[in-house]
Formats: C-alpha cells, structure tokens, sequence
C-alpha cells in the first residue's frame, strides 16, 4: 500500500476515525492491530519476519533486564559480604550472561537481515569470483522474500535490545506494547528509526481529539503529499529518461539528471516523512524529526546530521561509539601512537571506525556495489574535510569572508554539488558506469546541449518544468522561513482568511498540479526499498 | 581537571571549555572529537570509556566530562 | 455563533472551489470528439420514447431518429456511446426503463465481441455523462481497466487534473452550459467517403462470445421481459469492424432461444438500398446521413409494422419539441454541406 495510493488515503481515514471513537485506554491496541493490518495487506508473509523479530527482542531484553534487576537488588544487599575483588568477579560474571543473551538476539535478528536482503548479492560476488575459473556457471540466485521495511524495523529492535543492554531504561514488560512500537505503521516503510525511549513517551497515552494538534498532523500531511506529488513525481520522468539512455544523455545531461535527482529525492524522501510524522501527529504522538534542511549544511558532516538523521544517530551510536570505544581501538590507538607519532596515530581508530560505518550505511541502502562504493565515497569526502581543517583555519585568518552571504552560499552549493555526485551511484547500473558518466560532466559538457527542446523530449512539457521550478521556490522560502521555527506555528497565528488561503491552495495546488493517477505511474517512494 | 582542558583545548583551540555548558547539544563536539577524546583520556587517565557512557548528558561540559572520569578512577579502587 | 459562520463559510467557499474546479478540468467534448456529450444530453429532452436505442456506433451513426419522427411519427432516442461495452448498455436500458419505460429497446450485437473491459478513455465517454443511481455505480464497476479507480469517478478532478495543461477556450466556454452535439443521440456526418476493398475478416482462433458478455444479454433479455419491453437485438449493415457468420449464428440461435427478433441488416442492404460508394463517410465503418436515413427507412417501417410502433404526430408537446430538433438538424445539415463545400470537409478549419 503506497502512501499515494487511494487505499492508503481510505485505510488512514478509517483508522484515524477509529482511533478517536475507542475509549483512550484501547487506542494503542487499536493502533498495534491497524499496523498488523497494513503489514498483512501487503503480504501476510511478512508478518512472520516481523513477529519473530518483535518477540525474539522482548524476551531477550525483558531476559536481560530482569537479570539485571535481580542482580542490582541481591547485590546492594549482599555487596558488603564480598571482598573488592570478588565483588568485581560477581559483577563480570553477571555481566557475561546478560552478555550472551544480548549477543544471540543480536546476531539472530541481523542474520535475518542478513539472509534476506544479501544472499543474492553475495551469491552474485561469489559467481563473479568463480567466472574467472568455470565457465559462468555459478550458483543459482534464490527467491527469497524481502519483508517490508525489515532495515528499518531491524534496526528499531536492535537499537532498543542495545539500549536495555546498557542499562539505559527497563525493557518493556508487554509484549503487545513492544510489538507496536517496533511495528507503528506509519513509519514501519520508511522509517524513521525511532528510539524507544522517545516513542514510547507518546505511543501508548491516551489522546483526546485536539483540533489544534490533528490540524496540524493533516498540514503536514498535505505538506508532504505537495513535495512528493506536485515535485518529486514530475522531475522523477526525466531522471528516468537521463539515466535510461547513457548514451544519449551524457555531459550536461548527467550534470542535470544529478541535479534533478537531488531535488527528486529530498522532496520523495522528505515527503514520505512528512507524511508519516503527521499521521502520527493527527493521533497525537510524537515521531522524531528525520530532516532538518540538509541542503543548507555548510559541509558533508554537517549534512549528515541534518539528512536522515535517525539512521545517521543509528549509526552513531550503535556502530561507530561502540567499535571506536572498544578495547581493540584503544589498543591499536596507543600502538598507532607510539608507531607514528601522535598525530598522526591518533586518527587511525577515529578512521578505521568511520571507513566501517560507511561501509555498513552504505551497504545498509542496498545490496550492490554502487551503494557500498557510494558509502565509502561519502568516507573519502569527509575524511577530506576534517584532514582540510587547518588549510580553511588558515584561510579563514587571512580572508575574512567565513559568515558573509557569499561564503555561507558557496558552502551550500557546495554542500549540493557534492552530494548530488556522490548520489548518481543511486541512479546508473553499476560503479564503472556511474565514473564514465560522471567524468563526462567534465568532457562531453558543451553549452549546444542546453536546449530546451531536449528537456521537452523527456517526457514533461515545458509547463511540468515551470511547476517544478515554483514548487522549489516555495520549497526554498519554507525552508528559509522555517529557520526561525516551525512554519505551521507562523501559519496558526495569521488571520483566519489568509490561513485559509495558504491551507485550500496547497490543497489545491496538489489535487490539480500533483503528478498522480492515470497518466502518470505511480512511484514509491524512493526509501521504500531500503 | 587541568589535564582535561588541556585536552579539551587541543581539540577545538576557539572555545572556552571552563564556561561552555552545551559542548554536545550545542554541536561543539562532533563524534570524530568525542572518539578522540575518550582515546586521550585513555591515554591520559588510563580509564576506558564505554559506548553506553558517550551521551550528550556526559559530555555537554567539561565539568561533567571530569565527573564521568572521577566516577571511573573512584570505582577503580 | 462568528466562528460557526467563518466555519460554515470556508467549508462553502472550498467546496464549490473544488467543484468548479473540477468542471473546469473535466473534457467537454463540445469540438472534436463530440461523443463524450452524447449520454449526458438524454437527461435533458422529453422523455416517454416509444423506442430507444441502446449500443455503439452502429446505432447512433446509423439511425436517424429524426427522420423516424418526420416519417413514421416515432418518438425515438439513441442511448449510444462509442465502444459502449455490453454492460454498458444493459445499465443504460436499466437506468432508460427505470425513467421513462419504452416499448421497444433495439440493441446492437457488435458489442457481444467484447468481454472485458477495454479502453478508459472510452469508459469516460460512455459513464461520465450519466446521471448518479445504482445502474451507474454498477456499470461503473463492471466496466473499470485496472489502472481505474471507483473514487476517480465520484471526483472526477482525480482524474482529469492533469487537464490542466491542455485547457482551452472550449473549458471555459461550456464550464456552466453546454451544446447539444446529437439529434436524439444521433451523430450527424454528411461528407462522402466510399469504401472500396473492404477487407474480409482475418480467421479467428474462437468465434465463441465470451461469458460475460452472455451474461450481460441473459441479463438484458430478463430486464426486458420482466419489464414488458420489446427487445430487438440488431446487427447495422455497416461492412467494418467484420461481422462473422459464426458470430451471426451464435445470436440467430440465442434469439430463437429467447424468442427475440434478431435483425441482421447486413442481409438487407439491396432492400434498404444501400450504395456504398455515396452512403458511408469513413469507407464503410459508418454511414453517413444518406445512409442514415435509407436504414432509418427501412427499419422504421419494420418498427411499425411488426412491433405496433405508433405513430405520434399530432401531440401537441411532441410536435413542438420535434420542431426544434428538426430546426437544429437542417441547419447542421447546411453547416456541414457549406463547410464540405468552402474548406473539403465537414469541420471548419480550426475544429480539429
């Protein structure tokens, strides 16, 4: 069920009607069975996948905290019958069980992950190794069903067994309660990776019906239907079209078909959130901001903290803190120091670290070459930028330009053009092709190739070009706007005619101007596959 | 303490780490300086940090950063 | 009680934003393809016809029903629609019997070949202009492609948005009115296009009609005899799209079955007198108003003489409204002789 499907529209109506006439104690009952629902209609299958993976976290973490529990209360009883030393083996000991149970969830639930969304991508490696010898006679890819969002709920789960594990709250005691948090349709496709200890604060209270608050969950549901339908479905054509014909389109076009796709997927991507965290508020609860106006970083580290910024935390924190934290890197810390020096050894845990997370975000995006090349990628261009540091410490004490106008939009520009490369490993068949066609921006682009009537040929009239172009210049000034707080705030308080112009000509700007039904293929959203 | 702003200071030379109280929340320190940091540390106080302990509570300032090592050297012996 | 209004206010203004809107972007069908108007002007005229047309082109191309009344004193409609798909025409006939109860229903068979739903475009045509109840829910659901949606009918501006582009003045000229486009449902073309080499139908791998087109004539024959209405199942004598003799026994066995007429004009065309060469205007798909009106001879007299068809000259109301749509008639039959004159053809060079 597409979030810009019919269905979707009626599913979410109902269910919305539902939920305010239940007595508020049922509601986050209602809401488990309505997710289990949505999963079911898109493949009863699924829900298999999804409720080992919901049970198999609560009774490891509800194992663990109550261990935990247990030991915590024997201990501070009988704490002072043990020398320091044997208390030190008490505590070790117990934590080694917990340890073991962490890890076996741990290792079950990413294996899953694992089975489903690589086998064939490791299958397809293998037979490529082996070509050299046999004659391409490999072994045979199997059909194995990817579940729905199983990278996001995954990673939900784990995040939430991570947490437990280090004491940071006590498990949930019910596993009706768990099971929706780690299935909560709105953001069960494409995230966010919500953190327990946020989501739970809202998903299980009762909600009253607030006008105030439901209005503005259906104001940025609409908000985001607007960037995904009106913007992101009309310039998705011609970046089909670019990318389809390599041949064709080289040069300016891969230039134009990066830029297309920028805008593409940050109005595909942020719509789709938009949506799901307005949903969610229309039934007064409270989903984590993913985005917070990534193409206005000043650089690609500043980026990723503002561009998906829960699976960004998610890698932070339960990827990148543990390995470099680790007594490994300590170890290799201290001998890299003492091997090269100290400047230059201090680096290597902090890069070693980062090279992995990129590999692992990379290859979380999806199981190909392009993705994996496309996370160490993003590696080169931030270890690049920090090893820079000084040379822009040093030119900011000689020219000072650092926060003028021109220098704060050279970094944005910048902050575009660099991701926009790195992205067209998203869009071309493989790695060797995605280089060619990013080495013709620098040879094939020649000013004969901008002209109009070639954009026309890619499937949008002139017209869809124009309405890409004012839906970004609303894009921009909401965006410019929203930096001095929440733009639907700003809209609450201007008069009542005035609200109602900006609310019924988004409305209507949609319905008429969005790029949806008979004539246009419907697209998912372009995180669906994640 | 002193130690720890020596540290501190070797890390981002601009800022006043004795006053500074958001040093995470305000985005002072990213995650490449908190990796390096807890490796000085290491190195300094021969006290290892755990990826649990590496919240925005434990080292928003300098203050609580030094709490977090005395607790560890204090559990030590 | 201010807010109530402010309240009150807003949900009007909006929705009759929506809707004049949605008129706006909705095709009017008013130049070029004018077949898309065509159900929706029945609701306008008198109703209490003794006889009423049910099917596709070979009905409303080929049958005057002015020229029945002129002749015959037959107040008759043409309820046709192009590709108008077999269900199509049983809820037509559901929905004409519901409202005004004819004597006769005439029903071409072509559309028996058909038994699936077919084409969107054509769905529009034929179910847009129908006026909401239950006969157009259900011919809605039986007609609808994949890629349809029932709610894209009940608010057609999620259909036809993407209008918004190729909007001309036709839009904004019949937003609020429209032009009657037939004569009774009849599509008037006077031009001359004779058809030569008239190809004979290519064999095909089954000749039966499908189930579900069965199942919409049992449905029809049952409509119209629970109803006492006469049902005359018709083939137009028009050469193009073929019309095999296995499909031909096919309906000659059901209507014996069912005890129907079934007329085949494919077999009278020397009776009704039919000269190809000057009664088609596209090469023998259609006739043209010469042959029209030969059929409509012919036919009309068979209306008459087997199904008691009475002739209602005279009646005052009738005699007045039939003057209007004869007056409308000549001067589209002048129009169009003056355009084939001035210009070759029958549209005026800016109609496409």
């Amino acid at each position: 069920m597409l979030f810009t499907s019919y269905e979707f529209l009626g599913f979410l109506l109902v269910v919305f009607l539902m939920y305010y006439i239940i007595p508020g104690r049922a509601q986050w009952s209602f809401l488990l069975l309505a997710s289990y629902a949505f999963y079911f209609m898109a493949d009863p299958r699924y829900l298999i996948f999804i409720a080992i993976t919901t049970v198999s976290t609560f009774l490891a973490a509800k194992a663990i905290s109550d261990k935990k529990l247990a030991f915590d209360a024997w201990f501070k009883e009988h704490k002072k019958e043990y020398e320091k030393d044997e208390r030190k083996a008490l505590k070790a000991k117990e934590h080694a069980t917990e340890k073991r149970i962490f890890l076996c969830c741990l290792l079950f639930n990413l294996g899953i992950l694992a089975v489903t969304k690589y086998t064939n991508f490791t299958i397809a490696n293998i037979n490529q190794l082996l070509g050299a010898f046999n004659d391409g006679e490999g072994i045979s890819f199997v059909n194995l069903i990817i579940p729905m969002g199983i990278s996001f709920y995954t990673f939900q789960s784990m995040g939430y067994l991570i947490d437990v594990y280090n004491g940071k709250f006590e498990a949930q005691k019910n596993l009706l309660k768990f099971a929706l948090f780690v299935s909560f349709f709105p953001q069960l496709v494409q995230g966010p990776i919500s953190r327990y200890a946020d989501l739970s604060k809202t998903l299980y209270e009762e909600h009253r019906f607030d006008w105030r608050t439901v209005s503005f969950g259906l104001e940025r549901i609409l908000w985001g239907f607007f960037k995904k339908l009106v913007i992101a479905d009309r310039i998705l054509v011609p970046v089909k079209a670019i990318i389809a014909d390599t041949d064709t389109y080289t040069g300016f076009y891969a230039f134009a078909g990066a830029m297309f796709y920028a805008l593409e997927l940050y109005c595909d991507f942020t719509g789709g959130i938009d949506i799901t965290i307005g949903v969610a508020e229309t039934m007064g609860i409270k989903v984590t901001e993913n985005f917070i106006r990534p193409y206005f970083s000043k650089n690609i580290k500043e980026y990723w903290n503002r561009w998906h910024i829960t699976m960004g935390t998610w890698f932070t924190d339960y990827i990148f803190y543990p390995i470099s934290a680790s007594q490994f890197m300590m170890k290799l810390s201290k001998k890299s120091r003492a091997k090269l020096g100290n400047n230059l050894g201090k680096r290597v845990p902090v890069y070693l670290s980062s090279f992995i997370v990129w590999f692992t975000t990379g290859i979380w995006h999806g199981a190909s070459w392009n993705f994996i090349v496309w996370g160490l990628g993003n590696f080169v261009v931030i270890m690049i930028s920090q090893e820079l540091e000084p040379f822009y410490r040093w030119f900011h004490s000689k020219v000072h330009v650092a926060g003028t106008f021109g220098w704060r939009l050279f970094q944005v520009i910048r902050t575009v053009l660099i991701m926009s490369s790195l992205r067209m490993f998203d869009c071309y068949r493989d790695v060797p092709l995605t280089f060619k066609m990013f080495g013709s921006i620098f040879t094939d682009s020649s000013l004969a190739q901008i002209n109009t009537e070639a954009f026309i040929g890619m499937g949008i009239t002139g017209y869809d070009y124009l309405i890409v172009f004012v839906g970004l210049l609303i894009l921009v000034s909401v965006s410019l706007i929203q930096r001095s707080g929440s733009v639907r705030e700003k809209i609450s308080t201007v008069a009542a005619p005035a609200r109602f112009i900006i609310w019924y000509g988004l409305l209507m700007a949609t319905l008429v101007f969005g790029a949806y039904g008979i004539g246009y293929s419907a697209s998912q959203f372009i995180y669906n596959q994640f | 303490m002193e130690e720890l702003l020596e540290i501190l200071g070797d890390l981002h030379p601009e800022v006043d780490f004795t006053t500074e109280k958001g040093l995470v929340t305000g985005g002072i320190l990213d995650s490449f300086d908190i990796v390096s940091l807890i490796s000085e540390i290491n190195e300094e106080f021969d006290v290892t940090i755990g990826a649990a302990e590496l919240t925005p509570e434990n080292f928003d300032s300098a203050e609580t950063i030094y709490a977090l090592i005395k607790a560890k050297l204090d559990d030590e012996d | 009680m201010k807010r109530l209004l402010a309240i009150v206010l807003s949900i009007v203004i909006a929705i009759t934003g929506l809707w004049i809107t949605t008129k706006l972007l909705m095709p009017k069908y008013m130049s070029g393809i004018l077949e898309g108007a065509m159900i929706a002007e029945y609701y306008d005229d008198p109703t209490d016809h003794n006889v009423v047309f049910i099917g596709d082109c070979e009905l409303y191309e080929n049958i005057s029903p002015v020229y029945l009344w002129e002749n015959y004193g037959i107040n008759s409609y043409v309820r046709g629609s192009a590709q108008q798909l077999i269900w199509q025409s049983y809820y037509l006939a559901e929905e004409t019997i519901e409202r005004e109860h004819p004597d006769v229903i005439v029903f071409n068979v072509l559309s028996m070949k058909y038994n699936e739903p077919q084409n969107e475009a054509y769905n529009r045509m034929t179910l847009d202009g129908m006026k909401w109840s239950s006969s157009k829910v259900d011919s809605i659901n039986a007609s609808m492609t994949e890629e349809e949606s029932f709610i894209e009918y009940v608010f057609p501006l999620l259909r036809y948005h993407s209008r918004w582009n190729d909007l001309n003045s036709d839009d904004f000229e019949y937003l609020f009115h429209k032009d009657k486009v037939s004569f009774n449902g009849y599509y008037m073309r006077v031009d001359v296009k004779a058809a030569e080499n008239v190809p004979e139908g290519k064999p095909l791998a089954d000749y039966q009609f499908g189930e579900n087109s069965y199942y919409y004539l049992d449905k029809l024959t049952q409509l119209c005899k629970e109803n006492d209405v006469e049902l005359v199942l018709v083939k137009a004598p028009t050469l193009y799209p073929y019309w095999y003799e296995q499909w031909d026994q096919q309906i000659v066995d059901y209507a014996e079955k069912n005890d129907l007429t079934y007329i085949n004009f494919l077999d009278y065309q020397d009776e009704m007198g039919i000269d190809w060469s000057t009664d088609t205007y596209d090469g023998g798909l259609h006739l043209n108003l010469a042959g029209a009106e030969k059929m409509s001879d012919y036919f009309g007299q068979i209306l008459v003489d087997d199904f008691g068809v009475p002739d209602r000259r005279g009646e005052a109301e009738l005699d007045d409204y039939w003057n209007g749509v004869i007056e409308r008639y000549n001067d589209e039959i002048e129009r169009q002789t003056t355009n084939l004159e001035k210009y070759g053809s029958v549209h005026e060079p800016d109609e496409q």
